[in-house]
Protein backbone atom coordinates (compact mmCIF):
# COMPACT_ATOMS: atom_id res chain seq x y z
CA UNK A 1 0.00 0.00 0.00
CA UNK A 2 2.58 2.34 0.88
CA UNK A 3 6.64 2.10 -0.60
CA UNK A 4 9.54 4.01 0.20
CA UNK A 5 11.88 3.83 -3.03
CA UNK A 6 15.65 4.86 -2.29
CA UNK A 7 14.39 7.42 -0.33
CA UNK A 8 17.67 9.95 1.08
CA UNK A 9 16.77 12.95 3.19
CA UNK A 10 20.35 15.48 4.06
CA UNK A 11 19.76 18.07 6.74
CA UNK A 12 22.79 20.45 5.29
CA UNK A 13 25.88 17.54 6.03
CA UNK A 14 23.46 15.24 7.92
CA UNK A 15 22.28 12.14 6.09
CA UNK A 16 18.84 11.69 8.17
CA UNK A 17 17.77 8.96 5.77
CA UNK A 18 20.06 7.33 3.16
CA UNK A 19 18.73 4.46 0.46
CA UNK A 20 15.36 3.66 2.20
CA UNK A 21 13.38 1.19 0.70
CA UNK A 22 10.44 0.02 1.91
CA UNK A 23 7.20 -1.51 1.27
CA UNK A 24 4.61 -1.84 3.91
CA UNK A 25 1.17 -3.74 3.29
CA UNK A 26 -2.55 -3.13 4.63
CA UNK A 27 -4.10 -5.45 7.12
CA UNK A 28 -0.14 -5.48 8.76
CA UNK A 29 1.14 -3.79 12.06
CA UNK A 30 4.71 -2.57 11.30
CA UNK A 31 6.94 -1.53 14.51
CA UNK A 32 9.48 1.26 13.15
CA UNK A 33 12.42 0.80 15.63
CA UNK A 34 16.24 2.80 16.32
CA UNK A 35 18.12 4.24 18.47
CA UNK A 36 17.46 7.96 19.09
CA UNK A 37 18.28 10.17 16.35
CA UNK A 38 18.07 7.46 13.72
CA UNK A 39 15.79 8.55 11.69
CA UNK A 40 12.47 7.25 12.67
CA UNK A 41 10.64 10.63 12.94
CA UNK A 42 12.29 11.57 9.75
CA UNK A 43 11.04 8.68 8.05
CA UNK A 44 7.55 9.35 9.18
CA UNK A 45 7.35 12.97 8.12
CA UNK A 46 8.61 12.41 4.52
CA UNK A 47 5.67 9.80 4.38
CA UNK A 48 3.31 12.98 5.26
CA UNK A 49 4.54 15.28 3.20
CA UNK A 50 5.86 17.31 5.90
CA UNK A 51 9.74 16.57 4.87
CA UNK A 52 10.45 16.60 1.61
CA UNK A 53 13.23 13.75 0.49
CA UNK A 54 16.09 14.79 -1.30
CA UNK A 55 15.81 11.87 -3.98
CA UNK A 56 13.63 9.05 -4.26
CA UNK A 57 9.84 8.66 -4.24
CA UNK A 58 7.15 7.66 -2.22
CA UNK A 59 3.94 5.67 -3.22
CA UNK A 60 0.51 5.62 -1.70
CA UNK A 61 -1.11 3.36 -3.46
CA UNK A 62 0.73 3.36 -6.70
CA UNK A 63 0.41 6.91 -6.77
CA UNK A 64 3.91 9.33 -5.98
CA UNK A 65 2.82 11.47 -3.08
CA UNK A 66 4.97 14.44 -4.39
CA UNK A 67 2.62 17.61 -4.95
CA UNK A 68 -0.42 15.49 -3.84
CA UNK A 69 -1.80 16.35 -0.60
CA UNK A 70 -5.71 14.27 -1.17
CA UNK A 71 -3.44 10.70 0.16
CA UNK A 72 -3.27 11.92 3.37
CA UNK A 73 -7.23 11.49 3.94
CA UNK A 74 -6.12 7.88 4.18
CA UNK A 75 -4.13 9.06 7.21
CA UNK A 76 -4.42 9.47 10.73
CA UNK A 77 -1.22 10.54 12.41
CA UNK A 78 -0.10 10.90 16.10
CA UNK A 79 2.86 12.85 16.37
CA UNK A 80 5.17 12.93 18.57
CA UNK A 81 4.98 15.98 20.74
CA UNK A 82 1.36 17.69 19.90
CA UNK A 83 1.79 21.31 19.07
CA UNK A 84 -1.64 22.69 18.83
CA UNK A 85 -2.39 26.41 18.16
CA UNK A 86 -2.91 27.70 21.77
CA UNK A 87 -6.10 29.26 21.92
CA UNK A 88 -8.10 27.14 20.92
CA UNK A 89 -10.00 25.06 23.19
CA UNK A 90 -10.42 21.19 22.88
CA UNK A 91 -13.54 21.10 21.49
CA UNK A 92 -12.89 24.09 19.16
CA UNK A 93 -9.81 22.04 17.97
CA UNK A 94 -12.12 18.82 17.29
CA UNK A 95 -14.66 20.94 15.40
CA UNK A 96 -11.85 22.48 13.31
CA UNK A 97 -10.91 18.89 12.24
CA UNK A 98 -13.97 17.65 11.21
CA UNK A 99 -14.56 20.61 9.50
CA UNK A 100 -11.45 20.39 7.74
CA UNK A 101 -12.02 16.74 6.56
CA UNK A 102 -14.15 16.98 3.67
CA UNK A 103 -15.71 13.55 4.24
CA UNK A 104 -16.79 13.10 8.15
CA UNK A 105 -19.48 10.64 7.38
CA UNK A 106 -18.04 7.78 10.18
CA UNK A 107 -16.76 9.72 12.92
CA UNK A 108 -15.34 7.05 15.71
CA UNK A 109 -15.29 9.44 18.31
CA UNK A 110 -14.87 5.89 20.84
CA UNK A 111 -11.13 7.51 22.59
CA UNK A 112 -12.51 10.76 22.85
CA UNK A 113 -15.46 8.89 25.20
CA UNK A 114 -12.99 6.82 26.74
CA UNK A 115 -10.61 9.51 27.98
CA UNK A 116 -13.02 11.68 28.77
CA UNK A 117 -12.36 14.33 27.00
CA UNK A 118 -15.85 15.84 26.76
CA UNK A 119 -15.66 16.97 30.40
CA UNK A 120 -12.75 19.29 29.65
CA UNK A 121 -13.92 20.44 26.01
CA UNK A 122 -13.86 24.10 26.98
CA UNK A 123 -9.92 23.72 28.20
CA UNK A 124 -7.41 25.98 26.07
CA UNK A 125 -4.58 23.68 25.01
CA UNK A 126 -2.05 25.91 26.08
CA UNK A 127 -3.38 24.90 29.80
CA UNK A 128 -3.14 20.81 29.02
CA UNK A 129 -0.69 18.82 30.66
CA UNK A 130 1.81 16.61 28.53
CA UNK A 131 -0.28 13.55 29.39
CA UNK A 132 -3.42 15.21 28.32
CA UNK A 133 -2.22 16.82 24.90
CA UNK A 134 -1.16 13.03 24.29
CA UNK A 135 -4.52 11.94 24.74
CA UNK A 136 -5.64 14.63 22.06
CA UNK A 137 -3.40 13.46 19.65
CA UNK A 138 -4.19 9.70 20.13
CA UNK A 139 -8.06 11.01 19.71
CA UNK A 140 -7.34 12.54 17.05
CA UNK A 141 -5.50 10.60 14.99
CA UNK A 142 -8.38 8.06 15.40
CA UNK A 143 -11.06 10.07 14.78
CA UNK A 144 -11.40 9.96 10.99
CA UNK A 145 -11.26 5.89 10.69
CA UNK A 146 -8.48 6.57 8.30
CA UNK A 147 -6.78 2.96 6.63
CA UNK A 148 -3.34 4.21 7.57
CA UNK A 149 -2.89 4.78 10.95
CA UNK A 150 0.72 6.78 12.07
CA UNK A 151 1.99 6.48 15.68
CA UNK A 152 5.01 8.04 16.47
CA UNK A 153 5.72 7.19 20.18
CA UNK A 154 2.11 6.76 21.13
CA UNK A 155 2.00 5.66 24.81
CA UNK A 156 5.11 8.09 26.12
CA UNK A 157 3.87 10.41 28.60
CA UNK A 158 0.67 8.73 29.50
CA UNK A 159 -0.45 7.41 32.73
CA UNK A 160 -1.04 2.92 32.99
CA UNK A 161 -4.83 3.52 32.38
CA UNK A 162 -4.78 5.69 29.54
CA UNK A 163 -2.18 3.42 27.76
CA UNK A 164 -4.25 0.27 28.52
CA UNK A 165 -7.45 1.91 26.55
CA UNK A 166 -5.05 3.27 23.68
CA UNK A 167 -3.23 -0.57 23.44
CA UNK A 168 -6.84 -1.74 23.35
CA UNK A 169 -7.71 0.77 21.29
CA UNK A 170 -5.05 -0.22 18.85
CA UNK A 171 -5.39 -3.93 18.83
CA UNK A 172 -8.81 -3.51 17.89
CA UNK A 173 -8.35 -1.23 14.75
CA UNK A 174 -5.51 -3.79 13.65
CA UNK A 175 -7.99 -6.46 13.78
CA UNK A 176 -10.14 -4.40 11.15
CA UNK A 177 -7.43 -4.80 9.11
CA UNK A 178 -5.48 -1.12 8.89
CA UNK A 179 -2.46 -0.69 8.17
CA UNK A 180 -0.42 0.37 11.23
CA UNK A 181 2.81 1.72 11.42
CA UNK A 182 3.92 2.22 15.55
CA UNK A 183 7.55 3.56 16.34
CA UNK A 184 8.54 3.29 20.02
CA UNK A 185 11.04 2.25 22.72
CA UNK A 186 8.98 0.26 24.75
CA UNK A 187 9.45 -3.09 23.02
CA UNK A 188 7.25 -4.93 25.14
CA UNK A 189 4.18 -2.78 23.87
CA UNK A 190 5.32 -3.55 20.17
CA UNK A 191 5.55 -7.22 21.53
CA UNK A 192 1.59 -7.12 21.84
CA UNK A 193 0.57 -4.70 19.21
CA UNK A 194 2.70 -5.40 16.14
CA UNK A 195 3.61 -7.74 13.65
CA UNK A 196 6.60 -6.91 11.83
CA UNK A 197 9.78 -5.03 12.65
CA UNK A 198 11.61 -2.71 10.72
CA UNK A 199 14.87 -1.52 12.16
CA UNK A 200 16.29 1.66 11.29
CA UNK A 201 19.94 2.43 12.15
CA UNK A 202 21.81 5.52 11.38
CA UNK A 203 19.08 6.76 8.44
CA UNK A 204 19.65 3.43 6.97
CA UNK A 205 17.19 0.18 7.02
CA UNK A 206 18.66 -2.70 8.76
CA UNK A 207 15.90 -4.84 8.88
CA UNK A 208 12.35 -5.73 7.78
CA UNK A 209 10.79 -9.05 8.78
CA UNK A 210 7.82 -10.40 11.05
CA UNK A 211 8.46 -10.35 14.73
CA UNK A 212 7.89 -14.28 14.70
CA UNK A 213 10.72 -14.49 11.87
CA UNK A 214 13.34 -12.34 14.28
CA UNK A 215 12.52 -14.31 17.26
CA UNK A 216 12.89 -17.11 15.67
CA UNK A 217 16.67 -16.09 13.78
CA UNK A 218 17.87 -15.02 17.21
CA UNK A 219 16.48 -18.13 19.40
CA UNK A 220 14.49 -15.68 21.48
CA UNK A 221 11.07 -16.07 23.27
CA UNK A 222 10.72 -11.85 23.79
CA UNK A 223 11.01 -9.17 21.08
CA UNK A 224 12.82 -7.06 23.37
CA UNK A 225 15.87 -9.42 24.03
CA UNK A 226 15.75 -10.59 20.36
CA UNK A 227 15.99 -7.03 18.95
CA UNK A 228 19.06 -6.48 21.53
CA UNK A 229 20.97 -9.58 20.26
CA UNK A 230 20.14 -8.96 16.73
CA UNK A 231 21.61 -5.40 16.98
CA UNK A 232 24.60 -7.19 18.84
CA UNK A 233 24.85 -9.31 15.40
CA UNK A 234 24.60 -6.60 13.47
CA UNK A 235 27.60 -4.99 15.31
CA UNK A 236 29.57 -8.42 15.23
CA UNK A 237 29.25 -8.86 11.43
CA UNK A 238 30.15 -4.99 10.89
CA UNK A 239 33.30 -5.27 12.85
CA UNK A 240 34.20 -8.47 11.20
CA UNK A 241 33.82 -7.36 7.56
CA UNK A 242 35.85 -3.82 8.24
CA UNK B 1 -9.26 27.22 1.44
CA UNK B 2 -12.20 29.44 3.15
CA UNK B 3 -12.21 27.11 6.26
CA UNK B 4 -9.28 27.51 6.85
CA UNK B 5 -9.14 31.13 6.42
CA UNK B 6 -12.11 31.47 9.10
CA UNK B 7 -10.14 30.14 11.75
CA UNK B 8 -6.91 31.83 10.98
CA UNK B 9 -9.06 34.83 10.93
CA UNK B 10 -10.75 34.10 14.21
CA UNK B 11 -7.70 33.31 16.09
CA UNK B 12 -6.33 36.60 14.45
CA UNK B 13 -9.82 38.85 15.62
CA UNK B 14 -9.44 37.05 19.42
CA UNK B 15 -5.24 38.73 19.59
CA UNK B 16 -6.71 42.15 20.08
CA UNK B 17 -3.91 43.45 18.82
CA UNK B 18 -5.50 44.86 15.14
CA UNK B 19 -8.22 46.17 17.63
CA UNK B 20 -6.07 48.22 18.85
CA UNK B 21 -3.79 49.38 15.81
CA UNK B 22 -7.29 50.30 14.39
CA UNK B 23 -8.20 52.38 17.12
CA UNK B 24 -4.74 53.87 17.34
CA UNK B 25 -5.50 54.93 13.77
CA UNK B 26 -8.95 55.75 14.05
CA UNK B 27 -7.94 58.23 17.55
CA UNK B 28 -4.81 60.19 15.89
CA UNK B 29 -6.95 60.21 12.73
CA UNK B 30 -9.66 62.20 14.14
CA UNK B 31 -7.62 64.18 16.07
CA UNK B 32 -5.51 65.65 13.23
CA UNK B 33 -9.15 66.74 11.68
CA UNK B 34 -10.39 68.63 14.89
CA UNK B 35 -6.56 70.59 15.12
CA UNK B 36 -6.56 71.30 11.29
CA UNK B 37 -9.51 73.18 9.06
CA UNK B 38 -7.60 72.60 5.92
CA UNK B 39 -8.14 68.87 5.22
CA UNK B 40 -5.59 68.76 2.44
CA UNK B 41 -2.92 69.81 5.28
CA UNK B 42 -4.57 66.85 7.84
CA UNK B 43 -4.37 64.66 4.90
CA UNK B 44 -0.42 65.53 4.45
CA UNK B 45 -0.15 65.01 8.12
CA UNK B 46 -2.25 61.35 7.65
CA UNK B 47 0.63 60.52 4.88
CA UNK B 48 3.76 61.06 7.07
CA UNK B 49 1.95 58.33 9.73
CA UNK B 50 0.76 55.94 6.78
CA UNK B 51 4.10 56.35 5.58
CA UNK B 52 6.24 55.14 8.59
CA UNK B 53 3.79 53.34 10.69
CA UNK B 54 1.42 50.70 8.65
CA UNK B 55 4.54 49.40 6.88
CA UNK B 56 5.90 49.21 10.72
CA UNK B 57 2.89 47.49 12.00
CA UNK B 58 2.81 45.14 8.82
CA UNK B 59 5.66 43.57 8.98
CA UNK B 60 5.91 43.30 13.04
CA UNK B 61 2.32 41.83 13.39
CA UNK B 62 2.92 39.61 10.40
CA UNK B 63 6.67 37.64 11.29
CA UNK B 64 5.02 37.59 14.86
CA UNK B 65 1.72 36.00 13.72
CA UNK B 66 3.36 33.45 11.15
CA UNK B 67 5.90 32.13 13.87
CA UNK B 68 2.68 32.06 16.87
CA UNK B 69 0.39 30.03 14.23
CA UNK B 70 3.38 27.83 13.29
CA UNK B 71 1.84 24.97 15.63
CA UNK B 72 -1.43 25.50 13.49
CA UNK B 73 0.01 25.63 10.32
CA UNK B 74 2.00 22.17 11.09
CA UNK B 75 -1.58 20.58 12.52
CA UNK B 76 -2.75 21.17 8.92
CA UNK B 77 0.19 20.28 6.83
CA UNK B 78 -0.82 16.32 8.13
CA UNK B 79 -4.17 16.88 7.18
CA UNK B 80 -5.38 16.37 3.61
CA UNK B 81 -4.87 20.24 2.70
CA UNK B 82 -2.95 21.80 -0.16
CA UNK B 83 0.15 23.59 1.39
CA UNK B 84 -0.65 26.42 -1.11
CA UNK B 85 -3.85 27.12 0.54
CA UNK B 86 -2.13 27.33 4.09
CA UNK B 87 0.28 29.31 2.86
CA UNK B 88 -2.23 31.60 1.08
CA UNK B 89 -4.90 31.29 3.82
CA UNK B 90 -2.50 32.64 5.91
CA UNK B 91 -1.51 35.55 3.90
CA UNK B 92 -5.25 36.37 3.15
CA UNK B 93 -6.52 36.30 6.65
CA UNK B 94 -3.29 38.33 7.98
CA UNK B 95 -3.86 41.11 5.41
CA UNK B 96 -7.74 40.99 5.30
CA UNK B 97 -7.20 41.62 8.96
CA UNK B 98 -4.45 44.63 8.42
CA UNK B 99 -6.88 46.19 5.87
CA UNK B 100 -10.04 46.25 7.72
CA UNK B 101 -8.00 47.71 10.44
CA UNK B 102 -6.65 50.51 8.03
CA UNK B 103 -10.01 50.89 6.66
CA UNK B 104 -11.51 51.53 9.79
CA UNK B 105 -9.03 53.51 11.43
CA UNK B 106 -8.30 55.54 9.03
CA UNK B 107 -10.73 55.47 6.00
CA UNK B 108 -14.34 55.69 7.97
CA UNK B 109 -13.40 59.23 9.77
CA UNK B 110 -11.13 60.86 6.67
CA UNK B 111 -14.21 60.06 4.61
CA UNK B 112 -16.87 61.80 7.04
CA UNK B 113 -14.89 64.42 7.67
CA UNK B 114 -13.26 65.10 4.32
CA UNK B 115 -14.72 62.95 1.30
CA UNK B 116 -12.87 64.38 -1.44
CA UNK B 117 -9.84 62.47 -4.26
CA UNK B 118 -7.20 62.81 -1.61
CA UNK B 119 -8.50 61.28 1.18
CA UNK B 120 -9.54 58.28 -1.40
CA UNK B 121 -6.22 58.43 -2.58
CA UNK B 122 -4.27 58.09 0.86
CA UNK B 123 -6.94 55.19 1.81
CA UNK B 124 -5.13 53.11 -1.53
CA UNK B 125 -1.93 54.07 -0.89
CA UNK B 126 -2.47 52.79 2.50
CA UNK B 127 -3.90 49.93 1.50
CA UNK B 128 -1.59 48.76 -1.29
CA UNK B 129 1.59 49.68 1.44
CA UNK B 130 -0.27 47.71 3.85
CA UNK B 131 -0.02 44.79 1.01
CA UNK B 132 3.58 45.22 0.18
CA UNK B 133 4.93 44.78 3.73
CA UNK B 134 2.69 42.20 4.55
CA UNK B 135 4.01 40.28 1.75
CA UNK B 136 7.59 41.04 2.61
CA UNK B 137 7.36 40.10 5.89
CA UNK B 138 5.89 36.31 5.11
CA UNK B 139 9.04 36.15 2.82
CA UNK B 140 11.44 36.79 5.84
CA UNK B 141 9.52 34.55 7.86
CA UNK B 142 10.37 31.56 5.53
CA UNK B 143 13.18 32.45 5.09
CA UNK B 144 14.55 31.54 8.63
CA UNK B 145 13.48 28.89 11.25
CA UNK B 146 14.44 31.48 13.92
CA UNK B 147 11.23 34.03 14.98
CA UNK B 148 14.15 36.58 16.05
CA UNK B 149 16.36 36.00 13.03
CA UNK B 150 12.76 36.77 10.72
CA UNK B 151 11.56 39.86 12.95
CA UNK B 152 14.67 41.23 12.42
CA UNK B 153 14.89 40.76 8.57
CA UNK B 154 11.34 41.88 8.46
CA UNK B 155 12.39 45.09 10.20
CA UNK B 156 15.68 45.37 8.10
CA UNK B 157 13.04 45.67 5.10
CA UNK B 158 11.08 48.51 7.12
CA UNK B 159 14.22 50.51 7.88
CA UNK B 160 15.73 50.30 4.05
CA UNK B 161 12.33 51.51 2.28
CA UNK B 162 11.44 54.06 4.92
CA UNK B 163 14.54 55.61 5.69
CA UNK B 164 17.88 54.16 4.08
CA UNK B 165 17.02 54.21 0.87
CA UNK B 166 15.71 58.07 0.78
CA UNK B 167 19.63 58.61 1.97
CA UNK B 168 21.00 56.45 -1.21
CA UNK B 169 18.90 57.89 -2.89
CA UNK B 170 19.86 61.87 -2.38
CA UNK B 171 24.01 60.64 -2.31
CA UNK B 172 23.67 59.45 -5.93
CA UNK B 173 21.62 62.52 -6.91
CA UNK B 174 24.42 64.69 -4.89
CA UNK B 175 26.75 62.75 -6.68
CA UNK B 176 26.52 62.96 -10.00
CA UNK B 177 25.06 66.45 -10.15
CA UNK B 178 26.70 67.20 -13.69
CA UNK B 179 24.68 64.49 -15.42
CA UNK B 180 20.81 64.46 -16.42
CA UNK B 181 19.66 62.27 -13.24
CA UNK B 182 15.79 62.19 -13.79
CA UNK B 183 14.86 58.62 -15.86
CA UNK B 184 17.64 57.16 -13.41
CA UNK B 185 16.09 58.72 -10.38
CA UNK B 186 12.77 57.64 -11.80
CA UNK B 187 13.78 54.27 -12.31
CA UNK B 188 15.53 54.32 -9.10
CA UNK B 189 12.08 55.12 -7.22
CA UNK B 190 10.37 51.86 -8.42
CA UNK B 191 12.66 50.21 -6.33
CA UNK B 192 11.29 51.39 -3.32
CA UNK B 193 7.17 50.88 -2.64
CA UNK B 194 7.31 54.04 -0.10
CA UNK B 195 8.62 56.48 -2.37
CA UNK B 196 6.06 55.06 -4.67
CA UNK B 197 3.23 55.50 -2.46
CA UNK B 198 4.59 59.11 -1.19
CA UNK B 199 5.07 60.20 -4.85
CA UNK B 200 1.61 59.08 -5.89
CA UNK B 201 0.17 60.63 -3.02
CA UNK B 202 2.31 64.05 -3.18
CA UNK B 203 1.11 64.66 -6.77
CA UNK B 204 -2.08 64.19 -5.83
CA UNK B 205 -2.01 66.82 -3.00
CA UNK B 206 -0.49 69.26 -5.68
CA UNK B 207 2.29 70.47 -3.69
CA UNK B 208 4.81 68.69 -6.85
CA UNK B 209 6.01 71.95 -6.94
CA UNK B 210 7.51 72.21 -3.48
CA UNK B 211 9.88 69.42 -5.58
CA UNK B 212 11.71 71.14 -7.88
CA UNK B 213 13.03 70.42 -10.88
CA UNK B 214 12.65 66.51 -10.86
CA UNK B 215 9.19 67.15 -8.91
CA UNK B 216 8.39 68.93 -11.75
CA UNK B 217 9.99 66.32 -14.11
CA UNK B 218 7.59 63.62 -12.11
CA UNK B 219 4.31 65.36 -12.52
CA UNK B 220 4.49 65.40 -16.08
CA UNK B 221 5.31 61.43 -15.96
CA UNK B 222 3.03 60.67 -13.12
CA UNK B 223 0.65 62.86 -13.19
CA UNK B 224 -0.47 61.94 -16.30
CA UNK B 225 -2.87 58.91 -16.75
CA UNK B 226 -0.26 56.17 -17.80
CA UNK B 227 2.19 57.48 -14.83
CA UNK B 228 -0.62 56.56 -12.46
CA UNK B 229 -1.11 53.15 -13.95
CA UNK B 230 2.72 53.06 -14.28
CA UNK B 231 2.99 53.23 -10.83
CA UNK B 232 0.23 51.51 -9.44
CA UNK B 233 1.30 48.15 -11.54
CA UNK B 234 4.48 48.29 -10.13
CA UNK B 235 3.30 48.70 -6.86
CA UNK B 236 1.10 45.38 -7.38
CA UNK B 237 4.23 43.64 -8.61
CA UNK B 238 5.90 44.82 -5.17
CA UNK B 239 3.07 42.37 -3.40
CA UNK B 240 3.37 39.91 -6.10
CA UNK B 241 6.98 38.78 -6.13
CA UNK B 242 7.72 38.66 -2.65
CA UNK B 243 4.76 36.53 -1.98
CA UNK B 244 5.60 34.20 -4.72
CA UNK B 245 9.12 33.58 -3.89
CA UNK B 246 7.73 32.97 -0.07
CA UNK B 247 5.10 30.44 -1.85
CA UNK B 248 8.16 29.25 -4.03
CA UNK B 249 10.07 28.91 -0.80
CA UNK B 250 7.21 27.52 1.41
CA UNK B 251 6.41 24.43 -0.66
CA UNK B 252 9.73 23.15 -0.51
CA UNK B 253 10.00 23.77 3.47
CA UNK B 254 10.91 21.02 5.42
CA UNK B 255 8.53 21.63 8.95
Amino acid sequence: MISFVDVSKKFNKLKALEQVTLDLQTAKSYALIGPNGSGKTTLIKTLLGLVLPTSGEILFDEKNIAHDWKYREKIGYMPQIGRYPDNMSIGQLVDMMKNIRQDPEKVDEELIDAFKLYKIYDKRMHALSGGTRQKVSAALAFLFNAPVLVLDEPTAGLDPVSVEILKEKIIAEKSRGKLLLITSHILNDLDELTSDVVYIFEGMLQYNNTIQALKEETNEKRLSKAIVTMIKQKELISSVTE
Amino acid sequence: MTRVIKYIFYDILRTRFIILYAAFLFISTCSLFQLDSDSNKVVLSLLNIVLMVVPLVSVVFTTIHFFNSYEFIELMLAQPVHRKFIFLGEYMSVAVSLCMAYIIGIGVPSLLFSADSSAITLLFTGIILTLVFVSLAFLSSVLTRDKAKAIGIALLFWFYFSLLYDGLLLWVVYSFPDYPLEKVTLALIAFNPVDLARIIMLLQLDISALMGYTGAFYKEFFGSNTGMIFSTSILILWIILPIWAALRIFLKKDL
